[in-house]
């Protein structure tokens, strides 16, 4: 006969006990918690329910480039908007903040020590000052640019002033879709030509020039195609009416603010990022290559690039996200992103705590896994394949 | 005689000034080119920065040589051609910059505190501080003693949190941040790690969900929902629920970053342990943790780095760090316009907290790549 005793030393009964019993605690915290927030609520008459997201939402938003938004719309469509206005800005500043990470990364690793010393100092800058800081500050520059009237021109189609950036807007005429169509059939058309060229070398060793001819493809077919169709395209020119422009588009400070602290504060990381990487590859392989013959921007291209990219990918991810999520502090200079139109100014007017907090951090749980798994499926593609 | 062989030029100098310019800077056309181009834009602009910070710069009085009081009197506004800077706004804000708007005669209490805290911290980082095991007991009695120093309490008059601000609550809520969610991420770490499936799965799904949300929907969270899950009675003033976001906040990064660490211990070591009879908890307290936080150190660092910075968010739901009471001084008219002297001083400040923090993770990463042997091999 086994004691209690003994029973509790079974490593199986243990194991099943702690389990039941955290899983008995947690379950008996959220009916606490459950409770209480249905008698705060019931206090406070709230009402709980989703119905609040098709009534009108009765605020303007400034900034909204995809949906033309009207006090009258809902607060479903608010959602709709900060959802393209997150998306958005990340993306931009998920390139932008590679491509100038990636020059940075590469030009510390530079044998000119003026360069090297200014990218350093650029780094460690941005990178020990918050970022809510820089976001504040650059919005505090642009603001101080010239008013609308004495707004800076260029070529008499772009204006710069304190309310951003007026461009021409194209508008797509009958016809411009085929454009598109040829366009988005090249970009097919080069990626398979890349495969062939490639098997084709594997097997026989001829070269095939891929990136002149798929550059020629995407560039000079769809505008071939364009001037056939007789242009098909026009723009609407901004112009000075009154005390504002009309007609063209538009590029709000806000935007343009968290587009550069974003871009400038992430590529101090990729840059770091970039760097290890390529520190990575170690000398061996430089020296291997170039003992081989091969030309010094090939042994970049073929030997280093994929090396370093395998250590690179990881933490660039991470950065990635962190891009995205920072981007949830467009709330402090009033960019309409996700936090400030849906999380904040939507919940102020319905007072819907709860459901709105669950709308957006579920939205950015779903953003943040849609890149890691993105990213984690190119990660797989370039890591090292055995044979 | 006169077959002496032809006289020959010296060889190009590659020591020297010379030849250190000449690799460095001048080493083919294309990177002289770019030197120029630096050192042009260089020229340009240090200078002018240099003038507007310091040379053409207002510290106290204007350049009329009265004290400074308002926006009117700074130099710039009053000539903006020559004038530079206007610290004076600094000057005559520096309290609020460091206390908010603790009550000045009780003001020792928070200067004691920031000592204290030097006191504490600095024997917690060199582990070849003098007498350092006694100071470490200091360490851990400093959170105790410098919250009813600050808070009152014990005779002490008590001061409301939403008198506190600038340097003090940023400070606050990056040191209690880091303090409390070390031993949260530890568990958090070895409950991700544990081989019972419940608490796996529920140290992954929290960890997962405070990485994959904004900092910010978590404050929002503290300040808007959290008064709705806590029963009545139960009140819990501004800071204190901020602390809350930011302590859980920080707990699942600290998590995945001590998780790295228990990842980089050799299986010999858990298998060693066990096999010496003890327990889990001695296993992990006596042979596992020491291992794995010790070469977690700089990842730790700079995760408290990155927490460091974001306390800053807290001026969105309304609390006054660092950066919100700048934020103060700017919109009081007085002051109005004089937003990058502000700016620059509060990012000077936390420069100077973090790039503090950052040096000390790499000389941490120094010593642990020489010091260090993991008994692997």
């Amino acid at each position: 006969m086994r004691s209690n005793a003994n029973f509790f030393s079974d490593e199986k009964f243990r194991s099943i006990f702690f389990q039941t019993l955290v899983i008995g605690l947690f379950a008996l915290g959220i009916y606490f918690v459950v409770q209480t927030t249905a008698y705060n609520l019931e206090k406070r008459n709230i009402a709980t329910g989703w119905r609040f997201l098709t009534d009108p939402a009765g605020f303007d938003i400034s900034f909204s480039p995809f949906i033309n938004f009207k006090s009258t719309d809902t607060h479903l469509d608010v959602y709709f908007v900060g959802v393209l206005n997150t998306l958005l800005v990340s993306f931009c500043g998920c390139i932008a903040a590679t491509i100038l990470g990636f020059l940075v990364g590469i030009i510390r690793l530079s044998s000119n020590w003026l360069l090297v010393r200014v990218a350093y100092i650029y780094v460690e800058f941005t990178r020990n000052v918050p970022l809510l800081l820089q976001i504040i500050l650059w919005y505090s520059i642009l603001i101080q640019l010239p008013r609308v009237k004495q707004s800076l021109e260029f070529l008499d189609i772009f204006f710069i002033s304190n309310r951003g950036i007026y461009s021409p807007r194209p508008i797509f005429e009958n016809g411009f879709s085929y454009v598109f169509i040829a366009f988005v059939l090249a970009l097919i058309s080069s990626f398979i030509l890349r495969r062939w060229a490639k098997k084709r070398q594997d097997n026989t060793g001829k070269q095939f020039p891929v990136t002149s001819s798929a550059f020629g493809m995407i560039i000079f077919v769809p505008l071939l195609l364009f001037f056939i169709l007789g242009s098909p395209l026009s723009f609407d020119y901004p112009a000075l009416k009154g005390f504002n422009f009309k007609g063209g588009m538009v590029i709000r400070p806000e935007f343009i603010a968290m587009f550069l602290a974003l871009t400038i504060y992430t590529a101090a990381f990729i840059s770091e990022t970039v760097r290890s990487g390529i520190l990575s590859v170690t000398k061996g392989q430089r020296e291997a290559s170039a003992s081989l013959g091969l030309k010094k921007s090939w042994i970049m291209r073929l030997i280093i690039i994929p090396q370093a990219l395998r250590v690179i990918v990881p933490p660039l991810t991470s950065q990635y996200l962190n891009l995205t999520k920072n981007s949830s502090l467009g709330i402090a200079v009033g960019y309409a992103d996700l936090v400030h139109g849906f999380g904040g100014i939507s919940l102020n007017q319905t007072g819907q705590a709860i459901e709105c907090m669950v709308i957006v951090m579920a939205t950015y749980l779903t953003i943040s896994l849609t890149i890691s798994v993105f990213m984690n499926i190119y990660n797989r593609s370039i890591q090292f394949k055995e044979k | 005689m006169n077959d002496l062989t032809e006289e020959r030029k010296p060889p190009v100098a590659t020591t020297g000034i010379l030849g250190w310019l000449r690799i460095n800077l001048f080493s083919s056309w294309f990177n002289s080119l770019i030197t120029l181009f630096v050192l042009y834009i260089l020229i340009q602009f240090v200078p002018w920065i240099l003038n507007w910070t310091i040379f053409a710069a207002d510290f106290k009085y204007n350049f009329n040589g009265e004290e400074i009081i308002n926006r009117e009197m700074c130099s710039r506004v009053l000539d903006p051609e020559t004038g530079g800077a206007c610290w004076a706004i600094i000057y005559v804000r520096f309290y609020q910059f460091m206390y908010g708007f603790y009550p000045r005669e009780e003001v020792w209490r928070v200067n004691l505190s920031y000592i204290m805290l030097a006191v504490a911290v600095v024997p917690l980082l060199f582990d070849k501080f003098p007498l350092r095991k006694h100071f470490l007991k200091f360490t851990y009695a400093f959170p105790i003693i410098a919250f009813f120093l600050l808070n009152g309490g014990l005779g002490l008059e008590p001061v409301s949190t939403n008198k506190w601000g600038g340097l003090l609550v940023t400070l606050v809520l990056g040191c209690t941040g880091i303090a409390l969610a070390f031993p949260l991420g530890i568990i958090l770490a070895l409950g991700r790690r544990s081989n019972l499936p419940v608490i796996s799965m529920m140290c992954t799904l929290f960890i997962e969900f405070i990485r994959g949300v904004p900092l910010i929907t978590l404050l929002f969270f503290g300040m808007v929902m959290l008064p709705l899950f806590l029963p009545e009675g139960i009140d819990m003033d501004g800071l204190a629920r901020v602390l809350v976001a930011v302590t859980l906040f920080q707990s699942a990064y600290m998590a995945e970053v001590i998780r790295g660490g228990l990842q980089a211990i050799p299986q010999g070591q858990y298998e060693a342990a066990r096999s010496i009879g003890l327990s889990y908890w001695q296993m992990n307290m006596k042979v596992v943790l020491p291992q794995a936080i010790r070469i977690s150190i700089p990842s730790i660092v700079n995760t408290s780095i990155g927490l460091f910075k974001d306390t800053t968010l807290v001026i969105i739901v309304g609390l006054l760090d660092l950066l919100g009471i700048g934020r103060g001084a700017l919109a009081d008219t007085t002051w109005l316009g004089l937003a990058y002297e502000v700016y620059f001083f509060v990012s000077l400040v936390f420069f100077i907290f973090t790039f503090a923090m950052s040096r000390y993770s790499l000389y941490l990463e120094k010593k642990l790549k020489t010091g260090i042997n993991m008994g692997a091999d």
